[in-house]
């Protein structure tokens, strides 16, 4: 992980954030080692100069839910589902600084019933057919609407009309799962360095494009290699002909919920490793948990 | 009256009677009578009303995803699909010989599978028919009123649908809806502790399994004038048997026979389906109509399921079932029998089948072994045929060089009954209700011989785009001034 990248917040309003806290709160509560803390939902999370909130309390093992997020990318604000309020203010936890004193909540009736709604709306804005889908059981949407609860989709189905993309040799885009996250996007930008996939169009128009002249993953320069190939949290980016070859019971979520392992490794033999040092919480691939499971052959 | 009570001559004063869903089958369908003011049957239909799309909801998505979606068609029997998919797609991904592991696993589930249904069609749908009666107080007629009067019966039928269950959650990873096999293998074989588990309880299951077939023997000796005629009729039949000629319910070749017996055509390879059989549309009906083309639309059609593949097969490979086929077949005598009724006897010698089978693959040292998948040289079409529960799955894909299915037909077990069901409500109707007052008692006469096929009608309604219509505009007084229809082909007819 690059932690330059990862700590590199240039928005204004973290800067204020900073500023404020640094004004208004400095040196208020030290804990034992000196180093400022907060509050979330009452319980102390020491932090260190320039982490996020989400970032500090993750590396105290709480959880706050969140998609967009990874900490091994710049964060992006835009899933809102990492929202909490501080100080009595609604904000994204992934952009906002921690600061010393601060009263942060996360876990209450209220932030987590607008979370639900936010993944109810997720759910009906894509096509998201679960019990079909290979990514069940790996995937962090699905998870998380466990986590919060969510018995049921509550609004209207769109059942928007999106193609596959299956020109790739060896990767499928099934767009119909697209929660625009924009991981895929900063990781073929700030790692592959390919700039293979954009978001495009605005508002509820917003999808997610690949850069070629065809619109084609096979004419891009996208690669199973390629960082952008392992980091959707949804079954958008997906490798061929190797679906549900994990059971079921060793399956990134099968054993614990996302809130003890918000970022799994990869459960499927087919993965290659996940990059080291990304996330401070839980084990970091079902390997350590799971009892050993035959290996698949040929897939 | 029409001979064949399809279709009456002059609908127009006839009184109208319709079970509206039948009871305990799986899925809704309904049963329309026709009578005249003098409770004469002038027509019976057999209609299902369900609608599903699977065939071309599936064009599209990529061909792994298959077998895990097309087992959503049903919650009774969704292995059958699950692995009559995967049987389809071992063909696209070059896989002609499974592993030992992986065939045994896939069968191991299989036969959990059969267990599983057997047991809930005969214990919690049709014995409250057979042992109380079927004009029995509609009250108790039930698996509760069984529960209450026969609770040893309702235990067992209970515990034995649990055991299948539970050989499916060990296969499939889950007991409905699992994802154990893929194309080209399974994703898991049994544990070692999955297996010593199942070893516990598995010749409980066979000895329970044994007495089934042993109660209903019993039902049929005890009252043969019933057994024997009620809704009978005569027909060809059709199913899987195994390479030697064994009842084999996961893979072989195709045999069928006519009415007496006499074989129409042995040793097909299933791929060539089509050469076989042709499926026609009737617009009151969304279940098609499949007959054996060689002898057409008339003469063509056939029955499939339990007492089709006991009396199509030449041996049952373990001994307990074998026995009992022995019996059944001195029982029915030189002809076949034909008596809806039969299928429950039948249906009881292939759970006890299933359950030896199960025990013999507990102590395979095969179904706990580590080789699980193969591949070779990609396909682009595939036929998966499997004996469910119910009858003959076939399944056929077409998958293209991006790994999307671009064609997909389904002939579910069901599907291949339907004439047949329609003909046993029939016969029941002339036998029982023809000229009587109709009471409900009457009525469910109706619904033991649909129950007898132990039919899944959602599985068998999953056409789309070939839907018959009929809609008709009448005035206040019930005259009809117009009707359009529209055919199987989506041609639209006025008049």
């Amino acid at each position: 992980m690059n932690k330059d990248v990862t700590f590199a917040l240039s928005s204004a309003g973290v800067g204020e954030s900073v500023a404020r806290g640094q004004l208004d709160r400095g040196g208020v509560a030290m804990n034992k080692n000196n180093s400022p803390t907060f509050t979330l939902d009452g319980k102390t999370i020491p932090f260190s100069a320039g982490q996020t909130i989400i970032q500090a309390a993750m590396a105290t093992g709480v959880y706050i839910p969140h998609l967009c997020y990874n900490p091994e990318f710049k964060p992006h604000g835009s899933c809102k589902l990492c929202t909490v309020k501080a100080d009595g203010r609604h904000t994204s936890s992934c952009t906002h600084q921690a600061q010393d004193g601060m009263v942060v909540e996360s876990d209450t009736k209220e932030i987590n019933d607008e979370r639900r709604a936010l993944l109810q709306m997720l759910f009906v804005e894509g096509n998201h057919f679960c019990p079909s889908c290979e990514k069940s059981g790996n995937c962090q949407l699905q998870a998380t609407a466990y986590e919060m609860n969510m018995m049921s989709p509550h609004f209207d189905h769109f059942f928007p009309d999106r193609p596959l993309d299956a020109s790739h040799p060896d990767y499928l885009l099934d767009f119909n799962r697209c929660i625009l996250c924009s991981l895929c996007v900063r990781a073929s930008r700030d790692v592959d360095g390919k700039n293979v996939f954009a978001l495009s169009g605005r508002g509820i128009k917003s999808h997610l494009i690949v850069n070629a002249k065809s619109g084609r993953l096979a004419d891009t320069g996208f690669s199973g290699e390629d960082k952008a190939a392992h980091v959707c949290p949804v079954g958008v980016i997906l490798k061929k002909r190797v679906g549900f070859a994990i059971p079921i019971g060793s399956r990134s979520f099968d054993e614990q919920p996302i809130s003890a392992t918000p970022h799994p490794g990869p459960a499927a033999a087919t993965l290659p490793p996940h990059p080291q040092g990304a996330c401070p919480v839980g084990p970091r691939s079902n390997a350590a948990t799971l009892p050993p499971h035959p290996t698949v052959k040929g897939a | 009256m029409s001979p064949s009570l399809e279709t009456a001559a002059n609908p127009e004063n006839l009184r109208r009677v319709a079970i509206d869903p039948v009871s305990r089958v799986e899925g809704h369908g309904k049963v329309t009578i026709l009578l005249d003011d003098k409770n004469r049957v002038h027509q019976v239909r057999l209609h299902i009303v369900e609608f599903r799309g699977f065939e071309k909801f599936i064009q599209g998505r990529p061909y792994w995803e298959v077998p895990v979606m097309v087992q959503r068609l049903c919650g009774i029997c969704p292995v059958s699909h699950h692995l009559a998919a995967s049987k389809a797609l071992d063909a696209i991904v070059g896989a002609k010989q499974l592993t030992p592991t992986a065939e045994k696993n896939r069968r191991l589930m299989h036969y959990g599978q059969i267990l599983q249904s057997h047991a809930l069609h005969f214990f919690h749908l049709c014995s409250p028919d057979l042992l109380f009666g079927f004009d029995s107080d509609v009250s108790k007629r039930n698996i509760v009123g069984i529960a209450e009067k026969y609770p040893d019966t309702a235990r067992r039928g209970i515990l034995l649908r649990k055991f299948g269950q539970e050989v499916i959650r060990h296969t499939a990873g889950k007991r409905i809806h699992g994802t154990g096999a893929v194309p080209g293998g399974v994703n898991k074989s049994l544990s070692i502790a999955e297996r010593d588990e199942l070893l516990r309880d598995i010749y409980q299951m066979v000895a329970w399994s044994r007495e089934a077939v042993h109660m209903v023997k019993e039902l049929h000796h005890k009252n043969p004038e019933l057994y024997n005629s009620f809704g009978a009729f005569r027909a060809n039949y059709m199913s899987m048997v195994g390479f030697d000629g064994s009842l084999d319910l996961y893979h072989g070749r195709l045999r069928a026979r006519d009415e007496s017996g006499t074989v129409l055509f042995d040793d097909v390879d299933y791929r060539n389906y089509t050469q076989l059989i042709e499926e026609e549309v009737k617009n009151w009906s969304y279940m098609k109509f499949p007959y054996l083309k060689s002898l057409g639309k008339e003469k063509g059609w056939y029955r499939v399921g339990p007492m089709s593949r006991i009396q199509n097969c030449d041996f049952i490979s373990t001994p307990l079932a074998e026995i009992e086929r022995r019996e059944f077949m001195a029982y029915s005598g030189v002809m076949p029998m034909h008596a809806p009724l039969g299928y429950h006897w039948t249906r009881m010698i292939e759970m006890l089948h299933a359950a030896e089978m199960i025990k013999d693959l507990l102590h395979d040292d095969d179904i706990t072994g580590k080789e699980l998948m193969v591949t070779g040289e990609r396909g682009f079409e595939g036929v998966g045929v499997i004996e469910a529960p119910r009858g003959t799955l076939i399944h056929h894909y077409r998958v293209d060089e991006n790994d999307l299915v671009t064609m997909c037909n389904l002939i579910v077990s069901t599907t291949h009954n339907n004439q047949a069901m329609n003909e046993a409500v029939r016969r029941v109707a002339t036998q029982y209700l023809h000229g009587h007052e109709i009471t409900e008692g009457l009525l469910n006469h109706i619904e033991v011989a649909v129950r007898a096929f132990d039919p899944c009608l959602s599985c068998a309604t999953h056409a789309l785009g070939k839907m018959p219509l009929e809609v008709e505009v009448l005035d206040e007084a019930g005259n009809r001034l117009s009707s359009l229809s529209r055919s199987g082909d989506g041609l639209f007819s006025a008049s």
